[in-house]
């Protein structure tokens, strides 16, 4: 019954994140789009993955979402003048654009069906914090170190972006 | 039958403390407001409120009264939905991370149960994220209220207060693992459990702040910043931007954001209590009546608060963001991993 309802919250308010002229309403989807999949999470027994859904998505990276949109601040997309100009949306791009997402479908309808109801995680559930800890610091270790690299080269990419070109004692 | 009876009474008991709590959060608003003004007039050598009732403890329901009262305002080029939207996310945040907050051990209440009680309203065994994961969400209330109120002075204090949120998360967080670490659980309920041993020879005295002060003052520090109080108190300083994000509103809208500030004091000071101050143990006092001993500890913490909010001046904002991310930041993730090698190594 709850997991009915979580999920259709979770399909609806994505589906209403694309449908929404104002960015700002489109992020306040998307954190309920999160909020529902927390609690499928909850019913699934992983109060873990909840609790981190929350703090890490819609806490941290949706502020810094709803930051850029409100400094960007755009109230409504400007349909009508894009509608004509937008390189994208000029047949050629749609075309592709309507290839890649048939592929995608062909894709998930391929993944699915594959997959039975008999699915390959043991039945053990991981819940218990340590357990979590242990298994991220020895079975996927070595997942675990690249992705935290993968991190490091983003922060380290974004400080030079941000960097200023005219620093004193520099090179110009 | 029997158990299903005494099933029931415990449902109710649950529920009387929901409604209890709920109540009790509202009421500490009330008395945080009066104790605000009384403190500052102790501070700046006044009398403070003194008209309405005896010395003036009438006047929080005063203030009530005319905040309900009032017209309920709305800028014409505000957007209604999220306007309107905004202080009930606050509000909502505001109570809903007390849910999960234990404030007493169990306890019968002088033998009006039959059975000992514990004194909480939900008991989750993740309840430190839980409170954090609430507490993160009422940063929305702030945000949206600053932007849908198309004001410069409201959009720049909800900027100013997301930034400074996240910067301070960070600390807050890392200080949280440390008390984790030293607790080896998430429940708030098992962390206080945790400080009931005995230090130095006295007994329910092994609280966590002697064990990690560090983390203690780095967890109060951002505390203060998080609930967005003196002297971290940009999104509203006055003296630039008005009020900052609740430039627009009035009356009850404006209440409800005042009352999430409060609220959230007495939140983070109760966490604060169960993580580092032994929540309800003292020594010599008994477990039920633990509930006394921790209302006494959550005051002392409030008094702080004002106490500092009255003292201490604003800083500038690049002092904060430098001391947020090159002092806070490192020093907390020092002392995680300072923690975890002392309870490795001397097993804590």
């Amino acid at each position: 019954m709850l997991f009915y309802f979580f999920g259709a919250l979770a399909v609806i308010a994505s589906l209403l994140v694309i449908a929404q002229r104002n960015p700002v309403y489109s992020v306040l989807l998307l954190i309920t789009s999160f909020g529902a999949l927390s609690g499928l999470y909850v019913l699934l027994d992983a109060p873990f993955a909840a609790a981190i859904q929350i703090i890490v998505y819609a806490g941290a990276i949706m502020v810094l979402f709803l930051f850029v949109v409100m400094l960007l601040n755009t109230p409504h997309e400007d349909t009508d003048a894009d509608e004509k100009t937008h390189p994208m949306l000029r047949p050629g791009p749609m075309r592709f654009g309507a290839a890649m997402a048939v592929a995608l479908l062909g894709e998930l309808a391929w993944a699915l069906s594959r997959s039975g109801p008999t699915s390959t995680f043991s039945n053990t559930p991981v819940t218990s914090l340590s357990a979590i800890g242990y298994t991220l610091f020895t079975d996927y270790a070595f997942q675990f170190e690249v992705t935290s690299v993968l991190i490091l080269v983003a922060m380290v990419g974004a400080v030079l972006m941000a960097r200023r070109e005219d620093q004193p004692g520099e090179k110009r | 039958m029997f158990s299903v009876i005494s099933n029931n009474s415990f449902v109710i008991a649950q529920v009387g403390i929901a409604a209890v709590v709920w109540f009790l959060l509202q009421i500490s608003a009330a008395v945080m407001v009066y104790f605000e003004r009384k403190v500052c007039a102790w501070l700046q050598q006044r009398v403070g409120p003194n008209r309405v009732g005896k010395a003036g403890l009438l006047q929080p329901i005063a203030d009530v009264v005319k905040l309900l009262f009032k017209e309920e305002l709305r800028p014409a080029a505000a957007d209604p939905l999220l306007f309107a939207l905004a202080p009930i996310i606050s509000a909502t945040a505001a109570f809903a991370a007390f849910a999960v907050v234990p404030f007493g051990g169990s306890t019968t209440l002088f033998g009006l149960l039959s059975e000992p009680l514990p004194l909480h309203v939900a008991d989750v065994n993740v309840a430190v994220l839980v409170v954090f994961a609430i507490t993160s969400m009422g940063v929305y209330g702030i945000v949206l209220a600053g932007w849908s109120s198309n004001s410069k002075y409201s959009l720049l204090g909800a900027l100013r207060s997301s930034a400074q949120m996240i910067s301070y998360e960070l600390s807050y967080g890392m200080a949280l693992a440390a008390v984790l670490v030293l607790a080896n659980s998430m429940s708030l309920r098992e962390i206080v459990n945790a400080q009931s041993g005995s230090l130095l020879g006295i007994p329910q005295f092994r609280w966590f702040v002697f064990l990690n002060p560090l983390g203690f003052l780095i967890f109060f520090i951002a505390g203060i910043a998080e609930t967005n109080r003196a002297p971290f108190d940009f999104p509203e300083a006055e003296q630039e931007l008005v009020a900052g994000y609740h430039t627009e509103y009035s009356s009850m809208s404006f209440g409800m954001f005042f009352l999430a500030e409060y609220i959230n004091m007495v939140t983070v000071s109760a966490v604060t209590t169960d993580l580092f101050l032994g929540g309800w143990w003292f020594p010599g006092v008994p477990e039920s009546l633990g509930w006394l001993v921790f209302l006494f500890k959550i005051s002392v913490l409030l008094f702080f608060y004002l106490w500092m909010r009255w003292s201490l001046p604003r800083y500038r904002y690049d002092q904060l963001m430098s001391f947020g991310w090159k002092v806070m930041l490192p020093a907390s993730v020092l002392n995680v991993i300072a923690t975890a090698a002392a309870v490795l190594y001397f097993g804590l």
